[in-house]
């Protein structure tokens, strides 16, 4: 029997439901029970309440899964999408960040320069990558990186999953928000395509530090957001535990990304989330990343700037009269 | 009559602490003392003795910056619009409607064309006043239509920053201008056309984040917080000691992110010098 685990608060229901179903099928071999009809009924009522459940979360639900200890991360996708990937370390300047990193690889054929926010499985991984937050070193490093996929027109295939930044000392000492501004300049700039994934959380100045992209595709259960909630409620309501109404009010979940045209695609998961069926989220994101890379190829490298740069100038809310 | 045979102190009541308006003085928050408020103002909100620069707002900015009867305001009838229609403790609607009451603003940028020593420069100045000069839509769309401005008509562009970040009730829409920024900025870039950047008290997060740090000059106030987090912030998320001054003006001067501290009554004279310089001019021209 497969064993599934859910651990998230909303997941009770879940939780319940397997544990009974895990009970009865003890039972059943201990005293040598025919239980099959009851187990299947409770499989049935699983299925279904799996698909109620999470076919209707909440924002704050959404970022729970967002940050899942057992979702996918980048480097989980690029060993099955991408062949030989290759990475090249160090910004030439000061140091090396474990927490962005990058390299080439083949996609599809076709070699590619991959950029990627990397968080830590354990403790001792999530230290030397210090919990997916990059400091200043990181996003210098995937500058040189995405202008080295330039010179020898190879597309750029950001992978984004950070909470944010890292906000610490020797970040600002050396000029995080610099590395960020810059990069937001430079990429709007680059002469090559460039196709952005949003796989985990989408924190603020940290992911669009490598998120100015020709197209953003966000996975069905991630999240991309200002602030991430916990700090908009520390700010604006002055108590962190307001941050599932923070996350609500942000709007911050895939489809509603779409909505306000910041998306271009939302990438559908496996029922329950990426990690329950990791081959078939990549499947998703190796048919989304070929259809768009292969529509960005038919682009004059004009075209592919000027609708880059419109993509990014038109958006914004406001009213003039 | 003789010039003292009146009794003066018998007719003089003593004004009751209500009468005095109460903003004639301020207080130096880093000498102590009281200076009277119309000297500040006159002096662009510096204190003279202690040097303490109040924020300044942005009509006294531009006074302070543009050839007298050269300034024409652009892009003023822009107004952020509650998209998310957000409400933390209060709606943002109404904190919008508070801001405009209080300040007499549309929004947190005031930005338009004069001249600098008979140079035209396209000019945009972030009034702290109104919320914070968090950037939302209007701010970044103002603060790209002056870069582009600037493109059309071939002049340099000077930004006066000042903001307490993003504008979080505009959600990802906040976010997103910090790209549209400085997308714009590289187009200034490619043009060959030169950006000051002037970095006030406080400028940080993601105006900091983003066109703020582009300047191809980048001068800052004396004594201004220029941070992408806040020291409170960093503080309390990694339990370590700050240095020094850590984040202010000077510490950045000295970590190599700001080209010169510049007093506010040099900023004027030390812009016309780089202007002069890119262009070719000659110092006295």
């Amino acid at each position: 029997m497969e064993k599934a685990e859910f651990t998230l608060e909303f997941e009770k229901p879940l939780r319940d439901l397997q544990q009974r179903l895990e009970a009865l099928y003890a039972t059943s071999k201990e005293q040598n029970f025919d239980v099959s009809a009851e187990m299947e009924a409770i499989e049935a009522r699983l299925e279904a309440t799996k698909r109620q459940i999470y076919s209707d979360l909440t924002a704050w639900q959404r970022v729970q899964l967002a940050r899942h200890p057992k979702r996918p991360y980048s480097l989980d996708y690029i060993g099955r999408i991408f062949t030989d990937f290759q990475e090249l370390h160090g910004d030439r300047c000061y140091g090396d960040d474990q927490a962005l990193i990058g390299g080439t690889a083949w996609f599809e054929g076709s070699p590619v320069m991959i950029i990627a926010q990397q968080k830590g499985r354990d403790v001792k991984e999530n230290l030397r990558r210090n919990f997916g937050m990059p400091h200043p070193e990181g996003y210098r490093k995937a500058l040189r990186l995405m202008q080295l996929a330039e010179r020898f027109n190879l597309p750029v295939i950001s992978f984004i999953d950070t909470k944010a930044a890292f906000a610490g000392i020797g970040s600002e000492e050396r000029h995080v928000s610099e590395a960020i501004a810059r990069n937001l300049r430079e990429m709007a700039l680059l002469k090559v395509p460039s196709v952005g994934l949003i796989i985990g959380e989408g924190g603020s100045g940290g992911a669009l530090g490598i998120a100015v992209v020709d197209r953003l595709l966000v996975q069905q259960h991630a999240y991309y957001s200002v602030i991430p909630p916990e700090g908009c409620a520390a700010i604006l309501w002055r108590d962190r535990s307001f941050s599932e109404k923070a996350a609500n009010a942000l709007k911050l979940g895939a489809r509603e990304l779409k909505d306000q045209g910041i998306a271009d695609e939302v990438l559908e998961e496996p029922l329950g989330g990426a990690h329950r069926d990791i081959e078939a989220a990549c499947e998703t994101l190796r048919e989304a990343l070929s259809r768009n890379l292969a529509e960005l190829k038919t682009l004059s490298t004009e075209e592919l700037l000027e609708r880059r740069y419109q993509k990014y100038r038109n958006i914004g809310e406001f009213i003039e009269g | 009559m003789p010039f003292f045979s009146k009794p003066t102190y018998s007719t003089i009541t003593a004004p009751r602490k209500k009468d005095i308006p109460k903003d004639l003085y301020t207080r130096c928050p880093k000498s102590g003392e009281l200076v009277y408020s119309r000297e500040l103002k006159k002096n662009w909100m510096v204190v003279p003795k202690s040097d303490y620069h109040f924020p300044l707002a942005s009509d006294l900015r531009i006074q302070s910056l543009i050839d007298e009867g050269t300034w024409e305001e652009k892009d003023r009838d822009l107004e952020s619009v509650d998209i998310l229609g957000f409400v933390d403790k209060k709606a943002y609607a109404d904190r919008l409607k508070e801001y405009k009451r209080k300040t007499g603003l549309k929004d947190a940028v005031v930005s338009g064309l004069g001249k600098m020593a008979g140079m035209g420069v396209s000019l945009a100045v972030m009034d702290f006043r109104f919320g914070g000069a968090s950037m939302g839509s209007v701010v970044g769309e103002k603060i790209t239509r002056a870069i582009e401005r600037a493109i059309e008509l071939k002049l340099p562009v000077i930004i006066v920053s000042a903001s307490g970040g993003a504008r979080m009730q505009e959600g990802i829409y906040s976010l997103m201008q910090m790209a549209k920024t400085s997308a714009a900025l590289g187009r200034l870039r490619e043009a060959g056309l030169p950006f000051v950047s002037v970095l006030t008290h406080p400028t940080t997060g993601g105006v900091t984040a983003s066109f703020a740090t582009l300047g191809d000059v980048i001068l800052a106030e004396p004594e201004a917080l220029i941070c992408f987090a806040g020291p409170r912030v960093i503080k309390e998320g990694t339990n370590q000691e700050l240095p020094p001054g850590f984040q202010k003006s000077e510490f950045l001067l000295d970590r190599g992110l700001v080209d010169q501290i510049v007093h506010r009554h040099q900023l004027r004279p030390r812009i016309i010098h780089f202007l002069k310089a890119f262009a070719g001019k000659p110092l006295e021209a």
